[in-house]
């Protein structure tokens, strides 16, 4: 059913490649520069939706044979659209949209990239130069608005400089620590004449990114790593950005210690490989979180020891020596200090690791991990990721999740939403490679899936896309389920239809004395009817609401491929996500479900 | 908590003072002083920022700004071989029968008289931030019509500077 082989995406190459009108300058508007720009550039997609301000650029677009226009029908979709595709791909996403609210639209999904270090591209108009200031109609100060959640952006006042400014963009949003960069450009400068020259000269004299990490760094954290006896590899997104897993594998195999991935990380290292211990965090494995609470040392490998990791950080960790490496030297000891800082690209942080752990085996350093394995396996077995079949009879979310992942496998990409159907997500469906799973980590932004699965379908159109969604994640972006019918990108929906907004019920059960206020959204009521909805969007539309139902349901979603699908999967509303350690606690306090706590003192010597 | 005084050199651009003052309040920094001026390079200006912060924070503050992309580059000014000063001005009430004890003041102080009129004096001098809070503290009997500061600026002392130039 899937066809896309996983591939490891490499780091877009930093200078722009030389596009088709490479050469002498030729007149063109603004606009048309803009789109040259974005061809030379290579970018093939653009999400979004003109206006007013922007509308100069849309006429010269209409006549590009390389850049495709996505119309989606709100400019939120357009922006985790972007994020899907970058995410799914490597490449830059790119998002377009009007001056004024359909910018500000894009606030969300810019913080959302910027979080999660997506590389994302928006355009936006902006009121013509002589309106600036005016509160002109349709004007808002974007660039101002999105300062503190873009890795960067620009107000392009001279047409002269579309070409420099888009390059620049793409070269900022993809290399370094990726993110999202705004270009923000008034509606006169795009109608003005100017000339266009391919590839401009890019000029960013503070902007630095250092690649290759230290060497004396390197090699004292070989050493350390070589001593422990209780090492972790802490693997967060960036081993996926940098396109390092298959460098992550070898390293995990010759020094043999357990791997957790974050929650950005899922699929950067095989679940089924018996190195890997599962996700760390909240909501992580008993035995991953376990890991890193009793480990002497923690090899960060482009994490950024986020709250959801650590829990409270006095408590977290304690006797771990720290191996910190990012490309953003800010993250070194921003939250947990790092004994080892390591400023460099994943790939070639652990490139040079595997030759400097060799170097120290090969002088005798001797690695023996059996005691600590013994530990990691009693975990692993004591305390398996697990669910209990509802007392009611409902149907189990967990099941509905753990099937699709099963009957997709792992050669699908899957997106998800945020809450209990997204950590579920995380924990039952097992990821082989990288660039697999898609979610909104570090914003925590519901109604991401639907979007971002649009936008990884059409990167990647040979693979099965699932969006796995909330019934409250799905009701604030499902309108681009038209997007996806009309521009024919077939993503697959599963609705987990709790009838809530369950993690928030989750909280309210455990923390509010089941007082729950404002969760109930009442869509077991058929408010809206899901197969309906979903129908009228041009999408097929199933329901499965019995367990035994379920395989034949997804299969027969399966074999539809000319129009998405969406399945109300109808569950139940008290299954809970476990294990869990609670907002403000310690990583010791970890709930392997609730009321059973693994009591790591014990196992303390 | 202690004070910092760092020079930050940034691409002469539309919006970059609103990027370094946004990250430090989005950061949760306050900042003492900030003085933004040109430097001997036309593309660049400068940026001194005092900052009262721990050593830890300063080093996460710091950073954070050179993350910004029209930052070029940051050092700390150490105030024992830095010299640092500020401007002020400030309009004092004088009339015929105090203003020869406000002259002495300024004289003691090597500051400036910029401007006469028969109820006031307008008093320019520059220094250090202490020695301007003595000025201050001198004149205050006089009664302070009005006043107005720069923040700092700094440059360190000996033949060495600071250069984008010496980035690379």
């Amino acid at each position: 059913m899937t066809t896309a082989t996983p591939r490891e995406v490499p780091v877009p190459a930093p200078p722009p490649k030389p596009g088709p009108p490479a050469g002498a300058p030729v007149r063109v508007t603004g606009a048309q520069s803009l789109v040259r720009a974005l061809e030379a550039v290579g970018c093939d997609a653009v999400f979004g939706i003109p206006g007013g301000a922007i509308l100069p650029a849309y006429d010269p677009l209409l006549d590009s044979d390389s850049v495709r226009h996505v119309l989606v029908r709100h400019e939120q979709g357009a922006g985790h659209a972007a994020a899907g595709y970058a995410q799914a791909t490597g490449k830059v996403g790119v998002c377009m949209a009007t001056s004024g609210p359909g910018a500000t639209n894009l606030v969300t999904p810019l913080a959302d990239a910027h979080m999660d270090s997506v590389p994302v591209v928006a355009i936006t108009g902006q009121v013509a130069r002589p309106m600036i200031g005016t509160d002109g109609f349709q004007e808002a100060d974007i660039s101002g608005i999105t300062m503190p959640i873009t890795k960067h952006n620009m107000l392009i006042t001279d047409p002269a400089e579309i070409p420099q400014a888009i390059a620049e963009a793409f070269h900022l949003a993809a290399t370094g620590r990726p993110g999202p960069v705004l270009v923000d450009i008034p509606k006169d400068v795009l109608q003005a004449q100017t000339s266009f020259a391919w590839p401009p000269e890019m000029h960013l004299p503070g902007y630095r990114p250092t690649a290759r990490p230290h060497g004396k760094q390197i090699r004292e954290a070989a050493r350390l790593i070589t001593t422990a006896n209780r090492p972790v590899l802490y693997v967060g997104g960036g081993v996926i950005k940098s396109g390092a897993t298959s460098a992550l594998r070898e390293l995990a195999e010759l020094t043999g210690a357990p791997v957790v991935t974050t929650l950005m990380a899922r699929g950067a290292f095989p679940d089924s490989h018996p190195q890997h211990v599962g996700m760390p965090g909240m909501h992580g494995t008993v035995a991953a979180v376990a890991a890193m609470q009793k480990s002497d040392l923690l090899v960060a490998l482009g994490a950024r020891f986020d709250d959801r990791v650590t829990g409270q950080l006095s408590t977290f960790a304690q006797d771990a020596a720290i191996v910190h490496a990012d490309i953003d030297p800010a993250e070194i000891s921003k939250n947990r200090r790092a004994d080892v800082p390591i400023v460099g690209d994943c790939t070639e942080v652990i490139g040079e690791l595997i030759t400097a752990v060799r170097a120290e085996l090969d002088g005798g350093a001797r690695l023996d991990l059996r005691e600590w394995w013994t530990q990691l396996d009693s975990w692993r077995e004591t305390f398996p990721l697990g669910y209990e079949a509802p007392d009611d009879g409902s149907l189990s979310p967990e099941y509905v999740i753990e099937r699709i992942g099963a009957l997709a496998g792992p050669d699908a990409v899957y997106a998800a939403g945020v809450g209990q159907h997204q950590m579920w997500a995380a924990q039952f469906i097992r990821y082989e490679s990288p660039r697999t799973w898609i979610n909104s980590g570090g914003l925590g932004t519901m109604g991401f899936a639907v979007p971002a699965a649009m936008g990884a379908k059409l990167g990647r159109p040979d693979a099965t896309v699932w969006a796995i969604d909330g019934d409250g994640c799905f009701q604030m972006t499902n309108q681009e389920l038209a997007t996806c019918a009309i521009e024919q990108i077939p993503i697959k929906v599963a609705v987990i239809n709790n009838g809530n907004l369950g993690m928030v019920r989750q909280w309210q059960n455990l923390f509010y004395s089941e007082r729950y206020s404002q969760t109930d959204l009442g869509t077991h009521s058929r408010i809206p009817d899901f197969v309906m909805l979903a129908e009228s969007l041009g999408c097929t539309g199933l329901r499965c609401e019995t367990e035994s139902d379920v395989d034949a349901v997804i299969s027969q979603a399966m074999a539809i491929d000319d129009r998405p699908v969406v399945i109300d999967f109808v569950v139940g509303k008290d299954a809970q996500v476990w294990p869990m350690v609670a907002a403000g606690t310690g990583n010791d306090q970890i709930m392997a479900a609730r009321g059973i706590r693994p009591l790591f003192e014990e196992d303390d010597t | 908590m202690s004070k910092h005084t760092l020079s930050v050199l940034v691409e002469d651009k539309p919006g970059v003072l609103a990027r370094v003052a946004g990250l430090f309040s989005r950061r949760g920094f306050n900042i003492e002083s900030l003085a933004v001026g040109p430097t001997e390079s036309p593309e660049i200006s400068r940026m001194t920022i005092v900052v009262n912060v721990d050593e830890l924070p300063l080093e996460q503050v710091t950073k954070q700004l050179n993350k910004l992309i029209n930052v070029i580059k940051i050092v700390e000014l150490d105030p024992a071989v830095a010299v640092s000063r500020e401007l002020l001005m400030v309009k004092v009430r004088a009339d015929a029968t105090v203003r020869s004890q406000v002259l002495e003041t300024v004289q003691l102080f090597r500051a400036k008289v910029v401007d006469v009129s028969p109820e006031a004096l307008t008093i320019e001098a520059t220094g250090t931030a202490d020695k301007l809070d003595a000025l201050l503290r001198m004149l205050e009997p006089f009664g302070v019509r009005e006043m107005v500061q720069s923040g700092m600026v700094a440059i360190g002392r000996g033949p060495r500077a600071i250069t984008a130039a010496s980035v690379r």
